[in-house]
């Protein structure tokens, strides 16, 4: 198909079993049952077929990887065909013998969570007594396997002033980098947004935190950060535009743009138990949908922007203004701006109590006798 | 780890691509890209003919000569661009000395 690229990375969500609770997790309300996950054979095709169409990275995400019994030889098999293997975890239950088991397979590099750099605070916001103490055992282990870390740290209103402490926590564990990642409201952190969205007081202080470290470090750890889109002018481009550079696949086969984009109603995603990934990618009405510019709506048709950040996040759009195809709201230039600004006030006030992640009474699609793994 | 003070690249300074860095041929985009954490680099031309003189073995001086030479052209403006597009990478972890 003329004027679209292979996707560069895939986002592999092997399962949303996870033994955290995080109240902004990224994973959807309704959470797949360990029943209706993809086997490992599937899991295989779906990484053969990733790196025919082009991808070089795979993310092996989750929820929690880990509580897949199969990850290694899913890590030996991505590696065996020339991707690049990341993996995402909380590091609950990571031992020596299990990482070194990973790292024989061919794992590159771990991203490992961190709520806070406070123990108590961040057993708390995990939802998990012990969670700080064994991530802190895990960080050990990797850097001792020789592999690369990153320490991933999603900030809000309930760590946001510890910036500086997880900095420290991060550069005290041997991180080669530390993203600082704004919580991003949708799904679960959309309930939760009362309870976890910071004052500009607080983001502007994280924010000068950031700089000041990053020029003390320079060489020694690299800080990703991004200002949330609650109090930018402009709107990030969201997976560098729809469509174009990442997939995802969900634990149950789904195949989406993005993680969240199963919020969105009125697509009918496909299952790469229907279709090839070089079909869905380059075929599917659903990849086709807001690729590009040609579905822009002004202001963003006409903004020279346009293909810097690509209309902005289709799902933030659809969870304030109800509709997928208007004008990221985190854009100034957005007729709905407003909603984003009002949202503001709430950090001024008594943060309300957490709403935690767990499984809904809902009962799994699949028939019983389908055995978990 | 301890903090230890930015080294910036000097010329005898030899360098390497970060243990968990590839780079390689990506035969789909006929290009050649570069894998690392949390950074995937999909360097324009004559970035890559920088890339491939870093063998884990050649100064960066040598590296400037190599390039003075394939291009006739000033060596300040070469080792300009050089030390700077390899700084950048070492600051990135990308590259290390």
């Amino acid at each position: 198909m003329t004027g679209v690229d292979p996707p560069l990375a895939l986002l592999a969500e092997l399962t949303h079993r996870c033994p955290l609770r995080c109240p902004y997790c990224s994973n959807p309300l309704e959470l797949s049952r360990a029943s209706a996950e993809l086997d490992t054979s599937t899991w295989k095709r779906v990484f053969t077929q990733a790196a025919e169409l082009g991808v070089l990275q795979v993310h092996f995400s989750g929820g929690e990887p880990l509580v897949r019994r199969d990850l290694a030889e899913l890590v030996r098999h991505a590696n065996e065909i020339g991707l690049y293997g990341n993996l995402i975890t909380s590091g609950i239950h990571l031992d020596a013998a299990r990482l070194k088991e990973l790292v024989e397979a061919g794992l590159e590099h771990v991203q490992l969570s961190f709520q806070d750099a406070d123990t108590v605070s961040g057993d708390r916001i995990a939802g998990l007594a012990g969670s700080q103490v064994a991530k802190r055992q895990v960080a050990h282990l990797v850097r001792e396997a020789g592999l690369p870390l990153t320490v991933n740290a999603v900030v809000h209103r309930q760590n946001l002033d510890r910036l500086g402490e997880i900095i420290d926590l991060a550069v005290q564990l041997g991180a080669d980098r530390l993203e600082v990642a704004h919580v991003q409201y949708y799904g679960w952190a959309l309930r939760n947004r009362a309870a976890l969205l910071p004052s500009r007081r607080q983001l502007d202080a994280a924010t000068a935190t950031v700089e000041a470290a990053r020029t003390r470090l320079a060489g020694i750890m690299v800080i990703d950060y991004v200002v949330p889109d609650y109090y930018a002018h402009r709107p990030k481009a969201c997976m560098g535009g729809w469509g174009r550079r990442f997939l995802n696949v969900s634990p149950a086969g789904k195949v989406l743009p993005c993680h969240a984009a199963e919020t969105l109603p009125g697509f009918d995603f496909p299952s790469v138990n229907e279709a090839s990934l070089r079909e869905i990618w380059y075929g599917s009405p659903v990849f086709a949908r807001f690729r590009g510019t040609d579905w822009m709506p002004e202001p963003c048709r006409s903004c020279e922007r346009r293909e810097i950040d690509w209309g902005g996040c289709r799902c933030q759009a659809f969870a304030l203004t109800g509709d997928a195809g208007r004008t990221d709201p985190a854009c100034a230039l957005s007729p709905d701006h407003e909603l984003l600004v009002g949202a503001r006030g709430a950090a001024e006030t008594a943060a309300p109590e957490f709403i935690y992640r767990q499984h809904s009474a809902i009962p799994p699609r699949v028939p019983a006798f389908v055995s978990p793994l | 780890m301890t903090e230890e003070p930015r080294a910036p690249i000097v010329g005898s300074a030899v360098l390497r691509f970060a243990p968990h860095v590839r780079f390689r041929f990506d035969e789909t985009r006929q290009a050649w890209v570069v894998l690392a954490p949390e950074r995937l680099l999909l360097p324009d031309e004559q970035a890559v003919e920088i890339l491939q003189l870093i063998d884990g073995e050649r100064g960066v001086d040598s590296v400037i000569d190599e390039l003075v030479r394939r291009y006739e052209a000033p060596r300040e403006v070469i080792a300009n661009d050089v030390v700077k597009m390899l700084q950048g990478l070492v600051d990135k972890k990308v590259l290390q000395v």
